[in-house]
């Protein structure tokens, strides 16, 4: 990027008819100024701490300890101890980044707009994100344990006989995606829902649309988009669910989740290769399912929805 | 699903109220408006105009108050229930749905027949002329081509009363010019009921029937336009209408029909609006336009004064004059006046309104405000 050397060339133009344009302002037209400098430390970062390293497993998952260079791969999709581990996967992370999304809409909804004491409400709802999984984890064991209080509560009421199982098993890391990722979810949901115009709304309304069709109609549709990306993030966060699954699940059986397969081949097997393989078809199945939901996004209407948000 | 199709012969606001806070945003208005009615809510911002239509169309509550239907209670029933039409300042059209389906979406939620909506949706979009744009997205159409859309969204309800909340404000002048002509050949041809807010007192002159000027939420003045343009009740209106020149002078003498007043050696004759008394202090308006210059033969009224700024507007100079006095005289003219020309203005008696001052004195008033020092006689 020689733009930003900036010489002060002599205008050398001659005068008559074909007055040339100054190479500076042709390469201005197409975007290229000495701003893009700014972008350097961004494109540092990308380079070394993503490209770099995802490249370098990428060549590790084509060159096995043993066979030829898918072999890797098809010793993953072959064994259905290993394969199971795709859909134990998405059996959570997809209904946990579902809820997550669906949940915040009526509390975003609600919240939009201003009230008296809604920076309290907001830092309630969005202060799990700061306590961390281990943290979340500790809590739920303790809470929903065999000697828990929840099952305490619910002994004591007599409305069970012996405690239901809610930790070291499925629900256990549903629990903890659920209340990590919805102060995510919220925040996203609530952001793109103040940037649609409430005037819309009052419009309907003038019109005679009652307040299911008022969201049904003018609010729901032009949240789509929004509640999309916001899926694909918060689904991508539960998707590589690992230490949930190991501290609150069962990560010996109903959440022995992909990263834990991949875990287990690089740091127990020290089989580096397969741990890159693995962590290969993790990246492609976030992309499908990426792909997908951005595919129906862009079935939505997805301009300006006149809001200042 | 609505009974806004039934027309009514008179909708009564009666003592309508509402509080933001501890403060009041519009107060005790009472208002009658009669089926066909065009009327115009006029103010400055924040005098509550905005707040009265909000009220009406029932998306804000009264704090105090009611709003009658003829014998039909309305101001607890919501919006979706009343039936009026609803033209809003940034048009609010829904971005996701084509122009048809725009105007189309009032005569789904009664559940319409599909032909009927067909049919009715064609016309209103006829009556718009946006035929050619009919398939496209809001986003796609320009600012007046929206407002149209906007307009015919609400008329295609054939709604008992339209609101019109500033529609013409987000317009480049030539547009606001084309669209205020089309509001009033609609409200003619398809005898609406029209309350129409505005800040634009032309615009409110030339469109309504009837003006209810406002001011920090309280009525001022109802009247025709001629009246508010000739008669307004109060200083606050006449400096709302256009009377440019305030100048707070003092009493001399006061009949019923004539009133001599003074400030500096300034000596006027006008005519009193509201009671005012030898000595008192008063506001005395006049309009740019009644300043004459170099008038042959004008006598009374008759002040020498030099020309200080002068503003070229087509046929007629808008210009600022200073009298020896100090006084500042904004004046409209047809004469090639300059800066520096020594002329003498004078002004027709009967154009000259002087109306009892109130405490608080006119805040933009030019230096001779300060002259009058002692508080007002009149009140």
């Amino acid at each position: 990027m020689s733009v930003t050397t900036s010489t002060p060339v002599a205008t050398s133009a001659g005068p008559p008819p074909p007055a040339r344009v100054h190479w500076q302002h042709r390469l201005a037209e197409r975007g290229v100024d000495r701003q893009l400098w700014l972008l350097t430390p961004a494109l540092l970062f990308v380079v070394l701490l993503f490209l770099y390293p995802f490249f370098y497993g990428l060549g590790l998952s084509f060159q096995p300890t043993e066979g030829g260079p898918f072999s890797d791969y098809a010793r993953f999709f072959s064994d259905a101890y290993q394969r199971g581990t795709i859909w134990t996967t998405l059996g959570l992370s997809l209904p946990a980044a579902l809820l997550n999304v669906l949940a915040s809409v009526p509390i975003a909804y609600r919240m939009r707009g201003r009230f008296r004491g809604k920076r309290l409400v907001t830092i309630l709802l969005v202060v799990p994100i700061t306590l961390g999984t281990v943290l979340t984890a500790q809590g739920l064991l303790n809470f929903l344990g065999p000697t828990g209080w929840f099952n305490r509560v619910l002994t004591a009421l007599h409305l069970t006989d012996e405690p239901i199982r809610l930790v070291h098993n499925y629900w256990g890391v549903f629990f903890s995606l659920i209340i990590t990722g919805f102060p995510f979810a919220f925040l996203l949901v609530l952001s793109y829902l103040s940037g649609i115009d409430p005037t819309l709304e009052r419009a309907a309304a003038t019109l005679g649309a009652g307040w299911w069709q008022r969201f049904r109609m003018i609010t729901l549709p032009l949240l789509m988009p929004g509640l999309a990306t916001t899926f694909c993030l918060t689904f991508v966060l539960a998707f590589s669910v690992f230490p949930s699954a190991v501290l609150v699940g069962n990560p010996a059986g109903e959440t022995r989740v992909i990263s834990i397969a991949a875990y287990q081949a690089a740091y127990e097997q020290y089989d580096y290769p397969y741990a890159s393989a693995i962590a290969m078809i993790m990246g492609l199945i976030e992309l499908v399912v990426i792909s997908v939901v951005l595919f129906a996004r862009t079935r939505f209407y997805t301009g300006s929805t006149g809001g200042k948000g | 699903m609505t009974a806004g199709t039934k027309a009514f012969t008179q909708l009564r606001l009666e003592g309508v109220s509402r509080r933001f806070g501890g403060h009041d945003a519009l107060r005790d208005l009472d208002l009658t408006i009669e089926a066909g009615e065009f009327v115009a809510l006029l103010g400055p911002s924040g005098c509550g105009k905005s707040t009265a239509l909000n009220c009406l169309a029932g998306l804000l509550p009264l704090t105090a108050g009611s709003i009658w239907q003829d014998d039909r209670r309305i101001d607890t029933l919501p919006p979706e229930r009343r039936g009026f039409g609803m033209v809003f300042q940034n048009y609010a059209l829904f971005p996701h749905m084509s122009v048809r389906a725009n105007i189309a979406f009032g005569l789904k939620m009664r559940r319409l027949p599909k032909d009927e909506i067909r049919r009715r949706t064609d016309e209103a979009v006829h009556l718009v002329r946006l035929e050619e744009h009919a398939g496209k997205l809001p986003g796609q159409l320009s600012g007046g081509q929206q407002q149209r859309v906007a307009i015919a969204r609400a008329v295609v309800l054939e709604p008992s009363l339209v609101l019109m909340d500033e529609p013409l404000s987000n317009l480049d002048a030539k547009l606001r010019l084309e669209m205020r002509t089309e509001i009033r050949r609609l409200h003619q041809s398809l005898g609406l009921t029209t309350v129409y807010v505005t800040h634009d007192q032309e615009e409110a002159l030339s469109l309504a029937d009837r003006l209810v000027v406002l001011r920090e939420g309280r009525v001022q003045q109802i009247g025709s336009p001629e009246e508010l343009h000739t008669r307004p009740t109060n200083w606050h209106v006449a400096d709302f209408m256009g009377y440019r020149n305030l100048w707070t002078m003092r009493v001399r003498e006061a009949a019923d029909d004539t009133v001599a007043v003074e400030l500096d050696g300034l000596r006027l004759i006008g005519v009193p609006v509201g009671p005012v008394a030898p000595g008192g202090e008063v506001i005395v308006a006049v309009r740019p336009e009644d300043v004459r210059v170099d008038q042959a033969g004008a006598t009374t009224n008759a002040v020498p004064a030099e020309i200080e700024v002068v503003e070229y507007q087509g046929r007629e100079l808008a210009a600022e004059a200073v009298t020896s006095a100090g006084a500042r005289v904004h004046l409209r003219t047809d004469q090639r006046v300059a800066p520096a020309d020594r002329v003498t203005l004078s002004i027709d008696p009967q154009r000259l309104l002087v109306f009892p001052g109130d405490p608080a004195a006119i805040r933009h008033a030019d230096g001779a405000a300060a002259v009058v020092e002692e508080p007002g006689l009149v009140g």
